[in-house]
């Protein structure tokens, strides 16, 4: 073999065969197992545990750059929330994702009132919007949730809100489901809420960002994880849907050993370039 | 193939596209399409900041603070509305742009004296609470648990690795000997670290062209 020719191939050919074994999964898809792992388990295990009617606070901390991972997860969250009949408030503390966050919250919302259940915003779901301050906010919510968010994302008073009725502060949610995109995301709610009010927790995070707190869930402070794309496939096939990242796993697999073929291609051409030099 | 009718999903394919093309060539399709994302992204955020930071919690609290006065005016905000205090942060807030005049910018540090005060007082005491002490007691495991050899194994291990990884970090003496051998075990379990990180970083960066590609071939072209 000529390694030589390795050494001077053109990258723009590894982009084509990454975007054909990328494409192809998606037209074609392969169905390769997933198999649920016991963070994701966790996850699923820490909704289902929380009492049916419950108010359950869901920071979707995020913007559009991290849609394709945190989206299929906030949608399977809240089919599971609006199942147990649960009130999901939702809140946004970074300023480029509250009309992804509305919209998706409104589609999911708007499956249920196709089915025929009648969801109602501001009685069975909230959307509170973005509120600048990072873990200002996070600390003022401890006072109350209508002082830190006077009002909704619709501008109505969320003192006057019927789904706010016998919520407070941190004490009356016996749960807080973090979609978290990076700073400020998962780690502050940690820092902030977890570790001061001791309100119970779990995460679903973006692939990078996830080893970052998988500490947490080994120290019980978060009771489960959803890393990336793989972690909300898992989570769709443990609620039996068949999401868009389920759709995308096939491709992230074969993406995966492409890489994992170049990096070992890459070192043996390194190698022999090395050996070849001695001799 | 039915291809989308909405302008909206036409124009995001097209500019989808012209990113991609930087992929084969520098090109002026591509650099359209970054110089327009850098000026709507920085509208957007000068706009949604004036409207939810500036408007909601300085401009509407103060109108309704020294507003709602029968006799009206600045001078005669209720003593009890807190919302009237509010004109010291604003003040602060007014005097951070002084950093562009370079005669009176040192009055600048007054109020980041008390953004950097506030928010290394919320960051310490979460960290301290939420990082250290919790995590420093989850490390506080018993290396024997009766009757279950494997989290006995895994106990261990995670002792060890703990233990090497931060004797890597003590650099007050040199590597050698027990030191030495005992840091290199824990250069292991740091690369093994930094693979898994490596591993998740390279999934999110593919997710993101996963979803771009969901986009074209769904939204777009409809191909499925």
């Amino acid at each position: 073999m000529n390694w030589r020719s390795l050494e001077k191939l053109d990258r723009r050919w590894l982009f084509l065969a990454m975007a054909l074994l990328v494409a192809g999964p998606l037209l074609w898809p392969v169905g390769l197992p997933i198999v649920v792992s016991s963070p994701v388990q966790r996850f699923h295990d820490a909704i289902a545990a929380v009492p049916d009617g419950s108010p359950v606070l869901v920071p979707c901390d995020f913007d559009p750059g991290s849609r394709p991972e945190l989206i299929p997860m906030m949608k399977t969250v809240l089919r599971q929330l609006f199942d147990k009949k649960c009130r999901p408030i939702v809140t946004c503390l970074w300023p480029g994702g509250p009309a992804l966050v509305d919209q998706t919250l409104e589609s999911v919302a708007d499956e249920y009132r196709a089915r025929g259940v009648p969801l109602e915003s501001g009685v069975d779901y909230l959307d509170l919007g973005y509120k600048s301050g990072n873990e200002a906010v996070m600390v003022l919510m401890g006072q109350g949730i209508a002082r830190a968010f006077p009002r909704d994302l619709r501008g109505r008073e969320t003192r006057s809100l019927p789904i706010l009725r016998d919520v407070g502060d941190y004490s009356s949610i016996p749960l807080l489901v973090s979609i978290s995109g990076g700073y400020p995301g998962t780690k502050e709610w940690v820092q902030q809420v977890n570790a001061r009010f001791h309100l119970p927790m779990v995460s679903g995070c973006t692939a990078v960002s996830a080893p970052e707190y998988y500490p947490y869930l080994q120290s019980g402070q978060l009771r489960g994880l959803l890393g990336g794309m793989a972690g909300a496939a898992e989570y769709e096939k443990l609620r039996g849907e068949k999401g868009s990242a389920t759709r995308g796993m096939d491709a992230q697999s074969l993406a995966h050993v492409f890489i994992a073929l170049c990096i070992v291609l890459g070192n043996v051409v390194q190698w022999r370039r090395g050996t070849g030099g001695r001799s | 193939m039915i291809v989308s009718h909405d302008l909206g999903v036409w124009l995001a394919a097209l500019l989808t596209l012209f990113i991609f093309s930087f992929l084969y060539r520098d090109n002026p399709l591509y650099k359209f399409a970054e110089h327009l994302f850098v000026g709507v992204s920085a509208g957007y955020y000068v706009v949604i900041n004036y409207w939810t930071v500036i408007d909601s919690n300085l401009i509407q609290p103060l109108r309704a603070a020294f507003g709602g006065h029968p006799e009206g005016g600045p001078w005669h905000a209720s003593l009890g509305d807190y919302r009237g205090w509010l004109v010291l942060p604003g003040i602060l807030g007014v005097l951070l742009l002084t950093r562009m005049i370079g005669r009176i910018s040192w009055a600048s540090r007054w109020a980041l004296a008390v953004i950097i005060g506030v928010y290394a007082g919320l960051k310490t005491t979460g960290f301290a609470q939420g990082d250290l002490v919790a995590q420093v007691q989850a490390s506080l495991n018993p290396l024997l648990i009766p009757g279950d050899l494997w989290a006995s194994f895994n106990a261990l291990l995670f002792t060890v690795g703990l233990l090497s990884s931060l004797l890597y970090f003590f650099y007050s003496r040199e590597h050698r000997g027990a030191l030495g051998w005992t840091s290199k075990i824990g250069i292991w379990f740091l690369m093994v670290s930094f693979g898994a990180g490596y591993g998740y970083t390279v999934m999110s960066r593919v997710s993101l062209l996963i979803g771009r590609f969901q986009f074209l071939f769904e939204d777009w072209l409809h191909l499925r």
